[in-house]
């Protein structure tokens, strides 16, 4: 069991993780969201709000489930997020 | 004979504004306290002895505590305490609700004994339901099935001292790493927790489960990661495999026959096969979440046990 000199010591490979990585993350992924247009490109792939037709049974289905959440995210988020990024930024650019 | 007395009227007066101020408390509503006695034990007899006995033992020092600016700070001072409490009360409510936390440590030891027992040993386990009482589910002390939040909680701390433990046995141990440990478990548990939320979202379950059960439901497998890693501290690594597979089989078995009551249908619950997409939908989510269970106490143990 002697220590391999090879292995370095970072054993916590997955163990850096903080609530601002999580936070940080987390901004990301709603920007990412965000950036998509309704006319542009997600009528283009089959994900308008148009082709939203189902049964009035109550079987939404996955990807009716989906594509509400992209659009309901985007009506939301696209105010706040606006400061949330400045935020961030200025913090990245002061602290790095 | 002079300094006697006037000691213990001093004390008279340390003695009465604390008595005063605790009789206010338990005559107050119960929903104004924030930790409100849960145990049901009866604690009226216990302030009733108390407040009898300072009592009876102030009275002679009455005179000297007749000092009109005591008095007034006395009175300020209870009010603005009462005013601080009544603004903390009302502005925590808003963000974190007490009132249903309350209800997920509402635990004694006996609960805690069996549902420890349930989380390493489900198999003979029989009826999983959660018994209602009058739309309300019953508080966690009176069934063994309900969702607590106590050890999950007790879980987390205790999987943060024993990997401070086991990493100070590799004489890789710091101060700082501790909290390091904590953040990311954490985050990995918050993770866990909302990718279960987005699933449930986007399979439109219909189920009564919160988010607080949610977050119980992923803090029960803490227990069994304690298990392998104190079992491959004792005992070295083989122990630790032996422990880890042990209790992952049965963290899946017994988040699978938790979940099944609450994400299937009637019929699929009762172990009837029933065919349509819905229902075979329903059947994957809750063996991911199942699954998901023994993966993340692997993940966060493995590097504990070298």
């Amino acid at each position: 069991k002697a220590l391999n000199p090879n292995r370095s010591t970072t054993c916590e490979n997955n163990m850096a993780f903080t609530l601002y990585s999580l936070i940080q993350a987390a901004i990301l992924c709603v920007n990412a969201v965000a950036v998509l247009h309704e006319e542009r490109f997600l009528s283009k792939i089959g994900w308008g709000v148009d082709q939203t037709v189902g049964g009035f049974g109550d079987e939404p289905g996955v990807k009716v489930q989906l594509m509400n959440l992209v659009r309901s995210v985007r009506t939301v988020m696209r105010v706040p997020l606006i400061a949330v990024n400045a935020v961030c930024i200025v913090l990245l650019l002061l602290f790095g | 004979m002079d300094y006697t007395a006037t000691q213990s009227g001093f004390r008279q007066r340390k003695l009465q504004p604390n008595m005063r101020l605790r009789t206010s408390l338990v005559d107050g509503s119960e929903g104004s306290q924030l930790f409100e006695d849960t145990s049901g034990a009866a604690s009226g007899p216990q302030t009733g002895n108390q407040q009898a006995g300072p009592q009876a033992a102030g009275f002679p020092g009455q005179s000297i505590l007749s000092d009109p600016m005591s008095n007034l700070a006395m009175a300020y001072g209870s009010s603005l305490a009462s005013q601080g409490r009544e603004m903390v009360d009302k502005n925590l409510d808003r963000f974190i609700p007490i009132s249903k936390l309350k209800y997920y440590f509402a635990v004694d030891t006996v609960y805690v004994g069996k549902k420890l027992g349930l989380l390493v040993f489900p198999y003979m386990h029989e009826n999983w339901e959660v018994s209602y009482q009058q739309d309300t589910p019953v508080a966690p002390r009176f069934d063994v099935n309900a969702p607590d939040l106590y050890i999950p909680a007790m879980g987390f701390i205790t999987y943060i001292l024993v990997a401070g433990l086991a990493l100070g046995t590799q004489n890789k141990f710091s101060p700082e790493l501790l909290g390091v440990q904590a953040s990311s478990a954490f985050v990995w548990l918050i993770m866990e927790v909302l990718a279960v939320l987005l699933s449930l979202y986007l399979v439109t379950v219909n189920t009564d489960l919160t988010t607080i059960d949610l977050l119980a439901f992923s803090g029960y497998k803490y227990v069994g990661m304690i298990v392998g890693v104190v079992a491959g501290l004792l005992f070295g690594r083989p122990a630790y495999y032996l422990s880890l597979l042990w209790c992952c089989v049965a963290i899946f078995v017994f988040m699978i026959r938790t979940l099944r009551l609450k994400l299937l249908s009637e019929a699929a619950a009762e172990g009837r096969l029933v065919r349509g997409a819905k229902n075979q939908l329903r059947m994957y989510l809750t063996m991911s979440i199942a699954a998901a269970q023994p993966i993340f106490m692997y993940w966060l143990t493995y590097h504990l046990i070298r």
